[in-house]
């Protein structure tokens, strides 16, 4: 558009200006109404084996849950679920495409189609089964919100936190959670929430806030990445409970049993003693409920539409669910966590799989 | 037969079809139509969409409780608020930001503006130098520079740098004390409003003064004096009925006074600097754009410097300023969402971000808060439109 030589827009000249404006400002929400439009539901299952892999929404970058290596290989525990989806699928667990995700993005990354499935750390709650349009497959790791300080600070007891400035991350369970915590115990805080975990971490090491809060996992994960790890401590206040754990689109009932029996799988694997580097002796088992974990009897495959060996994928590729616990953020791995809560029901924990028969 | 002649002579009516008129209108209506149409199809499939999958639309999650907390808000909220109060304290913190952004970046704007085009070597190179430098480095490394390695790199709370006791500074923010208004404060601000309105019609008296007698009037000395002088006398006159809420240092923070948060720094000044870059190089486009002739012709009338400036310069270089500041404008209350960056609680970052989350009513939410900046630009252009067509040149 030509300005005029003065400057300045005759009334004409103005309205079309004025129009284009509108027009620019309208774009973004049609490409959000043929967004939601386009994706059709129902049918991923369909979609992804067309595509011949699985699209999967992880973390950006979470120690032990989601996180890719100098290469660009993602692993970690929320990673492993992916990795199993399509070891059972199409019995080759490299068949996976991530995508980062903040925790803002992700739902609507599900919700619109553009993922298959989400594996990132998700806080299982009412609204977001109920009111999403998502539904939870299942919970690969039981956590709960903590809070970590400078161990300058002197605190011992999250009671003493009356005051304080508390850095959260955005867009998650966490923020609700903090201001519960507080308004129940009568303490006053000031809350600094950013978009990424990264800048979360930068905030609290700045000082700019006293506390950073999130689930006790996460603030391990975090915790390795400040320049001075030992100079934090996590508090032993767990104020929340955060079932943590794969989601699908609702109404994809095909998709949504493979994702949750895929988990189940890693969780009955560990459960009968099959892992990684006994799979194949195990085959030769008298055991009826390996033989049925393996696809040798019983319903094999074919209620989930799947290969008979589908479970034999997994736990080959994948590992059974105490493997990938302890490779990622167990005692094989930096973080250290103990398995607590996630250890099996007859283990001393509540990680419990419904039978596969 | 009679009237043929005159049909083929006069250039007149011609058909319908042909009449630019008539197919100008044709044309809009079909456009319309078809947008419309569009519209409607997206809006119906989007619901439709919606429903098949059980996400939960329309907007009565606006009257339910939060359930958070926000760091910096201009109206009372906690967390027994609605959601749609978050849409207020995140819109009023966004206009807050934008506001401020505007004042400071047109000063320093107008500023670098005019000292480019200094004769002092020394000033017109920074100057330069400053409008190359922010002007060529992306706004949000800007924000983040100003924020980690600036905002929140003061000391702790407890090593404050305090100016007597008053102001604290750390990486907290900047705490000042409070005015509380007491009893009879009504009475200042009733004086302060009869100034404001006695500067009104002094100016316009000092200027039809000028126009009879040819005799100025000191307009700028009066008002001060009348601004300041009135308040004040009345302030005396009731009693001082003021008192400060002093910041104190109470457990973590500073409890009590005002503060500056650290974010709502970091981000004004970026936009300010970023933003100022822009108003410069425009500003002196401005003032190039006034021939020298009218320079050298108010000289020739014997006018000093600065009323040189101010009625000859000024005026005719406002009109080349005005259209590309408005775009300025509305740039940088577009670009005080990038806040979400660093934590400033503003619309994108409450309302389209913690609120989005917890609710999951994208469509609406962003809906919401595509119109807020759609009759945020508006406004601004209307407001500025109205000011350039004030000051355009009238034919006569």
């Amino acid at each position: 558009m030509v300005v005029p030589k003065h400057g300045v827009f005759t009334t004409r000249e103005n309205k079309v200006y004025q129009m284009k404006k509108l027009l620019v400002s309208a774009i973004p929400a049609l490409a959000l109404s043929i967004a939601v439009g386009t994706a059709q539901a129902g049918e991923t299952l369909d979609a992804v084996k067309a595509k011949g892999f699985v699209q999967c929404g992880v973390s950006t970058g979470l120690p032990g849950f989601s996180v890719a290596d100098d290469k660009g290989n993602w692993g970690g525990l929320d990673v492993d679920v992916c990795k199993a989806v399509a070891a059972a699928l199409f019995g080759d667990a490299g068949k996976v495409k991530f995508s980062p995700l903040t925790a803002k993005e992700r739902f609507t990354a599900l919700q619109s189609g553009e993922i298959d499935m989400l594996s990132r750390n998700t806080t299982w709650t009412l609204t977001r089964d109920s009111n999403l349009g998502l539904n939870f497959a299942g919970v690969n790791y039981y956590d709960g919100q903590g809070f970590m300080v400078s161990k300058k600070l002197g605190v011992k007891s999250a009671k003493e936190l009356s005051g304080a400035s508390v850095c959260i991350q955005a867009g998650t369970t966490t923020e609700l959670n903090l201001a519960d915590y507080f308004r129940a115990n009568k303490m006053e805080y000031e809350p600094i929430t950013y978009d990424t975990s990264d800048e979360t971490v930068k905030g609290f090491e700045a000082g700019r806030c006293d506390v950073l809060t999130s689930d006790q996992s996460q603030l391990y994960a975090l915790r390795i990445k400040l320049s001075d790890p030992n100079g934090a401590m996590v508090l032993p206040e767990v104020i929340s409970k955060e079932p943590l754990g794969p989601v699908v689109r609702q109404g994809d009932d095909d998709w949504f049993n493979i994702v949750r029996w895929s988990l189940f799988a890693m969780l009955n694997a560990e459960e009968l003693g099959v892992s990684m580097k006994n799979v194949d002796e195990m085959k030769g088992s008298s055991d009826p409920n390996v033989r049925r974990l393996l696809g040798l009897e019983g319903i094999k495959g074919e209620g989930l539409g799947l290969a008979d060996e589908w479970a034999y994928n997994i736990v080959k590729q994948v590992g059974n669910y105490g493997e990938a616990f302890e490779r990622n953020v167990g005692s094989g791995s930096p973080l250290k966590i103990s398995r607590g809560l996630n250890a099996l029901w007859n283990n001393g924990g509540i990680q419990y799989a419904p039978p596969i028969r | 037969m009679s009237d043929q002649p005159s049909d083929a002579m006069t250039p007149g009516k011609p058909a319908p079809w042909n009449d630019p008129k008539i197919r100008a209108i044709v044309f809009q209506a079909l456009l319309v139509g078809a947008v419309v149409m569009v519209g409607f199809y997206l809006i119906n499939n989007t619901l439709y969409n919606m429903e098949q999958r059980g996400i939960s639309t329309g907007f009565s999650f606006l009257e339910k409780e939060s359930g958070f907390g926000v760091t910096q808000s201009l109206i009372e909220f906690d967390e027994t608020h609605s959601y749609g109060r978050t849409f207020i304290v995140g819109l009023l913190n966004t206009i807050l930001v934008s506001v401020l952004g505007i004042f400071f970046a047109t000063l320093l704007g107008f500023v670098m503006g005019v000292a480019r085009l200094s004769r002092n070597w020394l000033v017109a190179r920074v100057a330069t130098a400053y409008i190359e430098i922010f002007r060529n480095i992306p706004l949000l490394l800007q924000i983040f520079f100003w924020y980690f390695a600036v905002g929140i790199n003061f000391p702790r709370p407890k090593q404050s740098y305090a100016i007597g006791e008053t102001l604290f500074l750390n990486n907290r923010g900047l705490f000042m004390p409070r005015p509380v208004a007491e009893d009879g404060f009504g009475l200042v601000i009733a004086a302060l409003v009869i100034a404001i309105v006695g500067v009104f019609f002094m100016v316009r008296w000092a200027h039809r003064r000028q126009d009879a007698t040819g005799q100025p009037f000191h307009t700028v000395w009066a008002s001060i004096g009348l601004i300041l002088g009135l308040p004040a006398v009345a302030f005396l006159a009731a009693g001082s009925p003021l008192t400060w809420d002093m910041p104190e240092l109470r457990g973590f923070n500073f409890k009590g006074g005002m503060s500056v948060l650290p974010e709502l720094f970091a981000l004004t000044l970026a936009l300010t600097v970023y933003t100022g870059t822009f108003i410069a190089e425009t500003v002196r486009a401005g003032i190039q754009s006034v021939s020298h002739g009218q320079t050298e012709a108010a000289r020739a009338l014997g006018l000093r410097e600065a009323p040189m400036l101010q009625l000859i310069i000024i005026p005719q270089a406002m009109r080349v300023i005005i259209p590309p500041l408005t775009s300025q404008y509305l740039n940088l209350t577009k670009n005080s969402s990038l806040a979400a960056a660093i934590g400033y609680p503003d619309l994108v970052a409450v309302f389209a971000g913690t609120t989005l989350n917890q609710t999951g009513q994208a469509v609406e939410i962003i809906a919401m808060t595509m119109a807020v900046y759609l009759t945020l630009s508006l406004s601004i252009s209307m407001l500025m439109n109205w000011y350039n067509a004030k000051m355009a040149l009238r034919e006569r």
